[in-house]
C-alpha cells in the first residue's frame, strides 16, 4: 500500500479493508441478485443507509484522505527532484504548431459504436466531460458530416448570391476577408443531440449524451451585408436558402427576419484562426441560436426568394414526430438547456468531501438567466453560480459548491433563459411529444452518484 | 460649362444605376456580377412549387436500370435495405396515397420509419437525388435518369404504376398523390421568425421551484450491465488529472468500490497517444487510401456494412495479396452476401497497396 500513499488525487482506499466478514457475505449477497436490481435500490436504500448493508460498509471509517502524509515524513515527489527539475527542458519551436501535452490524449471527439454505419454520413462527439469554460477547443469540436469531409483550397473557392436580387454576385475569399468583419461568441449544437436519450438511457457520458455541442468564437461578415452589396429584395425576399458547395451539398431555409438583425453571419474564423476543415473550411454560416444543421459548411451560395424550400434536412430528416403523427416541420431553434459535466456518468469520485460542481447552460433564444442545481432527483434545488462571460447565444458555464456524504445522489440541472422559459423534466417534455421526435430533446439530466462513487446516466421517475 | 456639364452627367449616371450600385459604392471593388452561365451552374435547387425544376422525363423502367446500377448497392434492390442508410420504401398503403397523411404514422410500436413515409413533398426527393447522389459520386446522374430514378422510387411505393414516366409536365399531378403530403405541420414555437404565423409559445411550461418539488426521485432507466463497456473504456476516455477519474468498465463492476481499487497508481491506462507506434506507416498509407477511394463507404474496419470488415477478409485470405488486388479491381459477387461489389477504378499501384495490407491482416 506504499504506493498508494504517494499517489496524486484522491484516491479512496480499497472497500475490502473496510469490510468484516459479514459485510463481504453481503456484498456479495447482492451482487448474485443482479446489478439492476441493485441500482434500483441504490438510491432508495440511501435513507436508511445504516439499516442498509451495502451503504454502510462502503463509508469508510474515516474520510479517506487523497493526499495523505507518507511515513517517510514526505512525499517523494516533493523530496526528491524530479527530471524536469534538475534538467534542461525543451527549445523554441519544437513543434510549429503546439499540441496538447501527452498526458491530455484521453480527449478526443469520439464516435458512438453502432449509431451509423459509415464514417462518412455520421457524427463525432465532443469530449464535454473533460473541457473548462465555454470555449470547444477546435479540435475536439463536434463533427456532423453527410457526405464526408474536405479540405478545400481557399483561392478556389466563390460564394455567389442570387435569386431575388438586383443582381446575382460573385466573391472570392479574399474578397470577403477584406469587408468589415465580427467576432462573436456562439454555441452550435445539432438538432439530435440527447436524441438517443428520448425513450430511455441508452449511452453512459455526458459525451454521448450531449457532445454533439460546440462552442467557438466565429468571424466572418454579417450575411446582410453581402445580400445589401447584391441588392437583395429584403421586403418580398422572406426566406433565403444557404447552400454547401461540397458533395452534398446541404441545402436549409433560414427567415429573412434573423438575417436582417445582423446576427447570422459568413464566417471564416473560429477561435483565432481559420475555420478547421471539419467544421467547414474556408466558409460555413454562422445562424445563432438555431440547430447545427443550417450552419452551412464550405458554404457556396445564398439564394433570396419567398417561399421556403422543403430541402431533404427539412422534409425528409430534422423533422419532429409528435403523437398525433403529424410531423413538426421547420423546427429551428434550440430551446434553453443545461447539463452538469461533472459529476456525469463513466466518472468515479475518488472518495467523499467537497466537490465542485460543474456544467454548461444555453438557449437559442438569448442568454442564460439562471441555473439551479438538485443532488436529490429534483426534490430540492440550490441556486448556482452563473462565470463570466454570459453571452446571448452561446455557452454559459456554471458551478455549485457540493460536499459528498457519500451516499447516492441523483444530480440535476435546471437552466432558465432570459425569455423566462425554463428548461423542462422528461415527463413534461413527453406529455407533449412523445418519445419519437428524435429532436429537440432539451429535458433535464439526471447522474447517479452511487456509494462507490461511481457515476451513471439514469433518468427518474 | 464643360465641367459643369459633365459633373451632371456623372450623377445622372450615378442615379440611373440606382440602389444596388449605390451599396456596391460603400465597399468599391469586392464582388462581381455573376455570369448567367454561372449561376445555372449552381443554382440547382427545386421548390416545392417546383420553381427551378428542369423539363424532361424518365420512365420507370430507365429509373430500374439506374437504381440497380448506382443506388442498390447501398439502398436495396427495393429500395428497403438498412444496411448502410435507413429503408426509403415501405410502410405506407393505398389509403395513406388517398388521405395524405401516413397512418403507421400514427403507431408507436411502428418500427422505424422509411423516406417515403415521412417526406410529404415530392420535390424534395428530386432536389437531393439530384444535388448527393450517388452518395459517393453525386451531381452526375443526368436530368434523364432523376427523372427516371425518382419515378422508380415513387413506384415502388405504389405512387405511380410501373409503366409510368415522370417528367415536369405530370410532377404537380403525382404531388397530390404523395402518402404524407399532409403530414406537416408548423404550429411550433421553434421556427425563428413569423413566416409561418404569428409565433406559438413553448409547448412546455417548466417552473422555477426550490424546495419539496417533486417526491422522492426512483430511478427509472439505467443502463443494462451489458452494455457497461459498449462505448469502450470510459477509463480511457476523461483526463488522467482532477476531481475524477473515468470508470475502468473494463471490468464489470463487481464489488463496491471495485472501480476504485482499478486506480491505484502505476495501473493507470496508457494514453492512446503513448502506445507503441511500430509498423504503423504501413497501415496509415492504406488507410489513407481506403479514405481516398471510398472504399470505407461499404467495408468497416472490423464489421460489415454492405461488404465484409477488412477484418473478415483478412483473416480469410491471408497472404493472398495478389487475388486480392484482382478482385478490388475486377469486383465480384456470391461470396460475403447478396449485394455484389462494382469493379473498381482505382490505380493499380493503390490496389495493390491496399490488397498488401489486408493480406497482412488489416491492422489499424
Amino acid at each position: 500500500m506504499k504506493e498508494e500513499r504517494t499517489s496524486s488525487g484522491r484516491l479512496l482506499k480499497a472497500p475490502e479493508n473496510f469490510l468484516n466478514l459479514e459485510g463481504v457475505r453481503t456484498v456479495f449477497a447482492q451482487g448474485k441478485q443482479g446489478r439492476r436490481d441493485f441500482i434500483r435500490k441504490a438510491f432508495i436504500t440511501a435513507t436508511a443507509a445504516t439499516a442498509a448493508g451495502v451503504a454502510a460498509v462502503a463509508t469508510p471509517t474515516a474520510w479517506a484522505q487523497g493526499n495523505p502524509l507518507p511515513s517517510e515524513g514526505g512525499d517523494p515527489h516533493i523530496l526528491n527532484l524530479p527530471a524536469h527539475a534538475t534538467g534542461l527542458g525543451q527549445g523554441v519551436a519544437t513543434e510549429g504548431y503546439g499540441k496538447p501535452s501527452q498526458f491530455e490524449a484521453n480527449l478526443q471527439r469520439r464516435q458512438s459504436p453502432g449509431l451509423t454505419q459509415t464514417t462518412q454520413a455520421s457524427v463525432s462527439f465532443a469530449p464535454l466531460q473533460s473541457l473548462f469554460g465555454i470555449v470547444t477547443p477546435s479540435g475536439l469540436h463536434f463533427e456532423r458530416h453527410h457526405q464526408g469531409w474536405w479540405d478545400i483550397d481557399p483561392s478556389k473557392h466563390r460564394f455567389m448570391i442570387n435569386g431575388m436580387v438586383k443582381s446575382a454576385k460573385v466573391f472570392t475569399m479574399d474578397e470577403i476577408m477584406r469587408l468589415p468583419s465580427v467576432s462573436r461568441f456562439h454555441f452550435i449544437e445539432c438538432g439530435a443531440n440527447t436524441a438517443v436519450d428520448w425513450g430511455n438511457v441508452a449511452v453512459p457520458t455526458v459525451q454521448y449524451t450531449h457532445g454533439m455541442l460546440s462552442c467557438s468564437e466565429f468571424t466572418g461578415v454579417p450575411l446582410i451585408t453581402l445580400l445589401e452589396l447584391a441588392g437583395a429584395d429584403l421586403k418580398n425576399g422572406k426566406f433565403i436558402l444557404a447552400e454547401g458547395g461540397d458533395g452534398s451539398s446541404m441545402t436549409r431555409t433560414i427567415p429573412m427576419s434573423l438575417i436582417t438583425s445582423g446576427e447570422v453571419l459568413v464566417a471564416y474564423g473560429q477561435n483565432g484562426e481559420m475555420l478547421r476543415p471539419e467544421n467547414g473550411y474556408p466558409l460555413r454560416l454562422v445562424v445563432p441560436g438555431v440547430q447545427g444543421v443550417s450552419w452551412v459548411k464550405y458554404l457556396r451560395r445564398i439564394e433570396v426568394g419567398d417561399k421556403p424550400y422543403a430541402a431533404k434536412d427539412e422534409a425528409i430528416h430534422y423533422m419532429d414526430l409528435q403523437p398525433s403523427g403529424l410531423h413538426r416541420q421547420y423546427t429551428n431553434i434550440q430551446e434553453c438547456k443545461s447539463v452538469v459535466t461533472t459529476p456525469s456518468g463513466g466518472q468515479v469520485l475518488l472518495d467523499k468531501g467537497f466537490y465542485n460542481i460543474t456544467g454548461l447552460a444555453w438557449s437559442g433564444k438569448g442568454k442564460v438567466k439562471r441555473v439551479d442545481v438538485s443532488t436529490d432527483g429534483g426534490r430540492n434545488w440550490r441556486s448556482a453560480r452563473l462565470e463570466t462571460p454570459v453571452l446571448s447565444k452561446a455557452l454559459t458555464r456554471f458551478n455549485l459548491d457540493w460536499v459528498w456524504d457519500g451516499k447516492p445522489a441523483i444530480i440535476q440541472s435546471r437552466a432558465q433563459d432570459e425569455t423566462g422559459y425554463v428548461q423542462p423534466m422528461y415527463k413534461q417534455l413527453r406529455d407533449v411529444r412523445g418519445t419519437r421526435s428524435i429532436y429537440h430533446n432539451n429535458a433535464i439530466q439526471s447522474w447517479l452518484v452511487q456509494e462507490n462513487g461511481e457515476v451513471k446516466n439514469v433518468q427518474v421517475s | 460649362m464643360f465641367k459643369f456639364h459633365k459633373a451632371v452627367l456623372i450623377c445622372a449616371a450615378l442615379l440611373s444605376a440606382g440602389w444596388a450600385a449605390a451599396q456596391s459604392a460603400k465597399y468599391p471593388g469586392v464582388g462581381r456580377d455573376a455570369t448567367p452561365k454561372e449561376v445555372a451552374a449552381w443554382d440547382i435547387d427545386v421548390r416545392p412549387d417546383f420553381k427551378g425544376l428542369p423539363a424532361g422525363s424518365g420512365s420507370v423502367a430507365k429509373g430500374q436500370d439506374v437504381w440497380e446500377a448506382k443506388c442498390a448497392q447501398c439502398h436495396g434492390i427495393f429500395g428497403e435495405s438498412n444496411e448502410v442508410f435507413a429503408p426509403l420504401i415501405g410502410g405506407t398503403t393505398a389509403q395513406d396515397i388517398q388521405t395524405g397523411r401516413v397512418a403507421n404514422l400514427t403507431r408507436a410500436d411502428y418500427p422505424g420509419r422509411t423516406t417515403i413515409m415521412k417526406v410529404a413533398t415530392v420535390s424534395t426527393l428530386w432536389d437531393y437525388i439530384n444535388r448527393a447522389m450517388p452518395w459517393n459520386n453525386p451531381k452526375t446522374l443526368s436530368t434523364e435518369e432523376v427523372y427516371a430514378v425518382t419515378g422508380f422510387l415513387l413506384s415502388l411505393a405504389g405512387v405511380v404504376p410501373d409503366d409510368f414516366t415522370l417528367s415536369n409536365q405530370n410532377i404537380a399531378e403525382v404531388q397530390n398523390r404523395m402518402p404524407n403530403r399532409n403530414g406537416m405541420s408548423t404550429a411550433h414555437a421553434m421556427w425563428p421568425g413569423k413566416e409561418f404565423g404569428s409565433a406559438l409559445k413553448p409547448d412546455t411550461s417548466n417552473i422555477i421551484c426550490m424546495k419539496d418539488c417533486v417526491p422522492q426521485a426512483k430511478v427509472a432507466s439505467f443502463l443494462p450491465d451489458f452494455a457497461r463497456n459498449a462505448h469502450g473504456n470510459l477509463r480511457e476516455q476523461n483526463r488522467l488529472v482532477g476531481q475524477q477519474k473515468g470508470v475502468d468498465t473494463s471490468k464489470t463492476e463487481g464489488k463496491v468500490g471495485a472501480s476504485v481499487v482499478a486506480l491505484a497508481p502505476g495501473t493507470a491506462a496508457p494514453a492512446a497517444s503513448l502506445k507503441a507506434e511500430d509498423g504503423k506507416s504501413e497501415s496509415k498509407i492504406a488507410i489513407a487510401l481506403l479514405n481516398k477511394h471510398v472504399c470505407t463507404a461499404c467495408h468497416g474496419m472490423d464489421k460489415k456494412i454492405v461488404g465484409p470488415g477488412f477484418n473478415e477478409i483478412a483473416k480469410k485470405y491471408p497472404g493472398k495479396a495478389e487475388y486480392l488486388a484482382g478482385k478490388i479491381k475486377a469486383g465480384g459477387s456470391g461470396l460475403w452476401g447478396p449485394i455484389p461489389m462494382p469493379a473498381q477504378a482505382l490505380g493499380e499501384a493503390d490496389a495493390k497497396t491496399i490488397a498488401a495490407w489486408i493480406a497482412k491482416g488489416a491492422q489499424k
